[in-house]
């Protein structure tokens, strides 16, 4: 089929400075449980194909579900106007990118293929383990589920270039709620936005520990609801990955994206507090802060070979011992700014063109062992498990909450916490950053649901990370 | 794609065509033909032209059902295949789904049909249009146009139909970093002078970003939230506020009111409002929405949404809410107060343009953090006096329209949500702005 597609594309080319076809098939099953209930199986596939056309200057984008001669005819018809139509009043001249012409194949690593099990047999594991959340009468609310994604994609150019890519995604899902005295706490496995979400087969159910992880969150959701709430104050934190990725995510993410510094997103996502002049001076965080952007981890959520305007995907640090050393931004931006960045121009879909998005985003591990990290707290609280998050449009201040936190004092682990959160400055919280644990405390996270672009597009980031601890953190709980 | 209410039709007719004895079929048309300008720093970044067709087909067979959704080609040589085939497959995998208890789908034959045309613009003429009007200034902005076609066919006599056509430019004036007037226009018929009168008032409004800011120390501060401010505090009531299954498990952010009998002001009225929306009147399951729900009355929590499995999960009749049980037409009354005086009854205290990136400290409290954001200013005297450097608030909703809730404006305004997350949404808010004795900020 696909080469068929590719044949179609290269006949109806036009005879334009750059033209090229990027198609996308996902197919896609959730599966959940609730409360011991199967609900319907949800099937999708989402399938159709964009054309990008660059000519004298210009740039245009079609997209269409038509997969037909005529509706390719048509996305290319409406890309090549849109192109002609900006020529010469765009915010540059698209005719001066270089844009790849690559080749080559990528596969997601799978060891036991999603379809290794019926879906009668999942529905068995997912209501098995859901079970096992009903351990109290103020266990009021519980649920199992899990989402397989397979998604084939082609990235044609009319002169030559040829990327084959498929990608195979498993994002299981573990969540209870205990309810008493007007008060609700849940617990997840996790993440309630499925923070564990990675590449490869069922072999990650066992990654995610799925077995007894029923069990594990409703008494987590019941010692929550006993649990005071966090205590207010200035202390040291103690963030496990789970936390992590999100800290990552919000204010190392987003601001380095560089069509945000560029200003494309400042009428929604927002601008960047980070601007040209920083990259290769600005100290970012402590020397301990180590950043890479890396597609090339296979198990990891937003892993690939090119992105989609053709970039060969590379590991590459954009943070070296606390100094900001290079954007997020793919082949356009790159041009635009005049800065080398990395393979990170993503679409969600089809049907919306790409943008500069982060793909895997880590803190490399340090040389501390969890119990060290521990140890080294006179006054803190540890937090996990990301449940709430505010940042101002800067990607500056900022305000997270965590679903479960442990008092740490005298180098000693104490009570659990509910309610844990905490407030800081971007700009300022990575330069607190005074503890890295190592390799044993390092998880492999991400989230299915990051939002940004005109039109609107939720795309899959990973995002891996050691526990870290961070002193003088402005921390507080919930309300009274 | 331009017959695509005959399209539908022909689709319907064949799916009802394939049904098997003891079989029904209940389907979801959704498509699009869109386009898409970004525009930065007065002139274009992108421009996207997007045709799509979907198809929600839903297998039921006595209890089991099976729901499958698809992008098609948008034509009948096309799709009638690829149609029958996928129900085919579902039919193959639909004994091996388990029971659902809590399958509900409209089963007495209707029929209705909205349609909303527009006189929407060549593309060449918004470009044109809002380069020149950019001439000098740094804006940013969004335009998305074109028709949205929403359709819902059941095999035993079941045919809604929706169509809109409308334009959307949302658009941003910048002075400097995140110093900006934000200024948006929609509608089905774009005119140039309305669009200019636009234009006019954001720079008016962007001169006055030219003072200096004033940063504000963290505390409570007397506050106008303007309508799109408040439409961010209603959105996160909506996100598992006021559905029947957030209630019965205890996760709704609205729960002390159900629980501990909280309520509002009394100035506080919220509808989900389907007659004065532009959502669809009727959902997936092929229910028609009433013309209006009261979810809130005068400050007490009232009627839950409910969807159709709610509704056999705990045995309340269904109200046509989508899946989320979110509303899709939220209405917040109006008050007294006559906005031109907005800032005269504000007195000394901050405008507060927008609000942004919202979410719970501790949502079993409703109580929220976020931040300002855009044109939002000190303001004394009832003048304004200084742009504000954005801020951090952390307050439950209790207090902000409970306690502190001074007044509401009588003019309201018609937000549309602008979220294009795979398709054009058709969500709505309609809100006044709110006049709070305090609001409290805190980084």
């Amino acid at each position: 089929m696909l080469d068929s597609l590719r044949r179609e594309f290269r006949s109806l080319a036009p005879a334009v400075d750059f033209c090229a076809l990027r198609f996308v098939e996902e197919s896609s099953e959730y599966l959940a449980v609730r409360q011991d209930v199967p609900e319907p199986p949800r099937l999708q596939v989402n399938r159709g194909a964009m054309v990008t056309v660059i000519d004298k200057g210009g740039l245009g984008y079609g997209a269409t579900s038509d997969l037909s001669r005529a509706g390719l005819a048509q996305a290319m018809d409406r890309a090549r106007a849109y192109a002609s139509l900006t020529a010469g009043r765009s915010v540059m001249d698209y005719g001066a990118v270089e844009m790849p012409r690559p080749h080559g194949e990528y596969r997601s690593p799978v060891a036991r293929d999603a379809a290794s099990l019926s879906r009668k047999e999942k529905y068995e594991l997912l209501t098995s383990e859901a079970a096992q959340c009903r351990i109290d009468e103020r266990i009021v609310d519980w649920e199992a589920n899990l989402w397989t994604t397979a998604s084939k994609q082609a990235y044609f150019t009319a002169d030559g270039g040829d990327v084959r890519q498929e990608f195979h995604f498993v994002v299981p899902n573990l969540s209870a709620t205990a309810y008493a005295k007007g008060e609700s706490q849940t617990r997840t496995h996790a993440g309630r936005y499925n923070g564990f979400c990675r590449q490869g087969g069922l072999e990650i159910l066992d990654a995610f520990g799925l077995t007894g992880a029923g069990r594990t969150v409703a008494e987590g959701a019941l010692e929550l609801l006993a649990a005071p709430n966090c205590p207010g104050g200035t202390m040291d934190v103690l963030l496990l990955p789970d936390q992590m990725m999100l800290q990552i995510h919000e204010s190392i993410g987003h601001p380095l994206e560089l069509d945000r510094i560029l200003g494309d997103e400042r009428n929604f996502a927002g601008t960047s507090f980070v601007t040209l002049d920083m990259f290769g001076k600005y100290r970012y965080g402590s020397e301990l802060l180590n950043v890479t952007h890396d597609p090339t981890r296979p198990e990891q959520y937003a892993s690939y070979g090119w992105d989609d305007d053709g970039l060969a995907a590379q590991k590459l640090f954009l943070i070296r011992d606390g100094i900001l050393e290079r954007p997020l931004g793919g082949a356009i931006s790159q041009k635009r700014a005049g800065i080398a960045g990395v393979a990170n121009t993503r679409a969600c879909a089809w049907n919306r063109a790409p943008i500069d998005r982060m793909a895997n985003l880590n803190v490399e591990p340090g040389g501390s062992s969890m119990d060290e990290l521990i140890a080294s707290i006179d006054h803190g609280v540890m937090m996990s498990t990301n449940v709430s998050w505010s940042i101002d449009d800067s990607r500056n201040k900022f305000q997270f909450g965590c679903e479960w936190g442990r008092m740490i004092r005298g180098g000693k682990l104490a009570e659990v916490v509910k309610n844990p959160n905490y407030r800081g400055i971007s700009a300022t919280f990575w330069r607190s950053l005074s503890g890295v644990g190592d390799a044993s405390t390092f998880q492999v996270m991400g989230t299915p649901f990051c939002g940004k672009g005109e039109p609107s597009q939720v795309i899959r980031v990973g995002h891996a990370s050691p526990a870290c601890r961070f002193s003088n953190v402005d921390v507080f709980g919930g309300a009274a | 794609m331009s017959d695509m209410r005959d399209y539908f039709e022909e689709i319907a007719a064949h799916l009802d065509s394939l049904a098997r004895p003891g079989e029904v079929i209940i389907s979801a048309l959704s498509a699009e033909e869109s386009d898409f300008i970004r525009f930065n720093r007065s002139a274009v970044r992108q421009a996207t032209a997007v045709r799509q067709a979907a198809w929600t087909i839903s297998l039921i067979g006595g209890p089991k059902r099976l729901d499958a959704r698809v992008n098609v080609a948008g034509n009948l040589a096309a799709d009638k295949p690829a149609l029958g085939a996928l129900v085919g497959e579902l039919r193959d995998s639909l004994d091996g789904v388990p029971d659902d208890p809590f399958l509900l789908y409209e089963t007495q034959p209707a029929r209705s049909a909205a349609r909303r045309a527009a006189r929407l613009p060549e593309p060449a003429q918004v470009i044109d249009e809002v380069l020149v009007a950019g001439r000098g200034l740094d804006l940013v902005g969004f335009y998305a146009s074109g028709p949205i076609w929403k359709g819902f066919a059941s095999t035993l006599g079941v045919r809604h139909w929706h169509a809109v056509e409308s334009f959307n430019f949302g658009w941003c004036l910048y002075h400097d970093r995140d110093k900006a007037v934000k200024t948006s226009y929609a509608g089905a018929e774009w005119e140039s002078r309305a669009f200019e009168g636009r234009m006019r008032f954001a720079r008016e409004q962007l001169a006055l970003l030219g003072e200096r800011p004033r940063d504000l120390a963290p505390g409570a501060y007397r506050a106008f939230l303007a309508p799109a401010a408040l439409t961010e505090l209603l959105g996160m009531m909506s996100w598992a506020g006021f559905g029947l299954k957030s209630r019965n498990t205890k996760q709704s952010a609205l729960i002390r009111m159900i629980e501990q009998g909280e309520r509002l002001s009394p100035l506080v009225t919220i509808t989900e409002n389907t007659r004065e929306g532009i959502a669809s009147g009727f959902q997936a399951e092929g229910f028609v929405r009433p013309p209006q729900v009261a979810l809130v009355d005068s400050g007490a929590l009232s009627a839950p949404l409910v969807s159709p499995r709610s509704s056999r999960e705990y045995g309340v009749p269904t109200n046509g809410a989508n899946a989320g049980e979110t509303p899709e037409s939220l209405d917040l009354g109006g008050g007294s107060l006559a906005e031109a005086r907005a800032l005269e009854a504000l007195g000394t205290g901050i405008y507060v343009g927008n609000l942004w990136y919202l979410n719970f400290s501790d949502r079993s409290a409703c109580r929220l953090t976020g931040m300002t954001r855009f044109a939002s200013f000190w303001v004394e005297g009832g003048r304004i006096r200084a742009p504000l450097n954005v801020m951090r608030f952390d307050d439950t909703a209790y207090r902000i329209l409970g306690a502190n809730l001074e007044a509401l404006t009588r003019e309201r305004e018609l937000v549309p949500d602008t979220d294009t997350y795979g398709e054009r949404s058709t969500v709505s808010v309609r809100t006044p702005g709110a006049l709070l004795r305090e609001f409290t900020l805190t980084l």
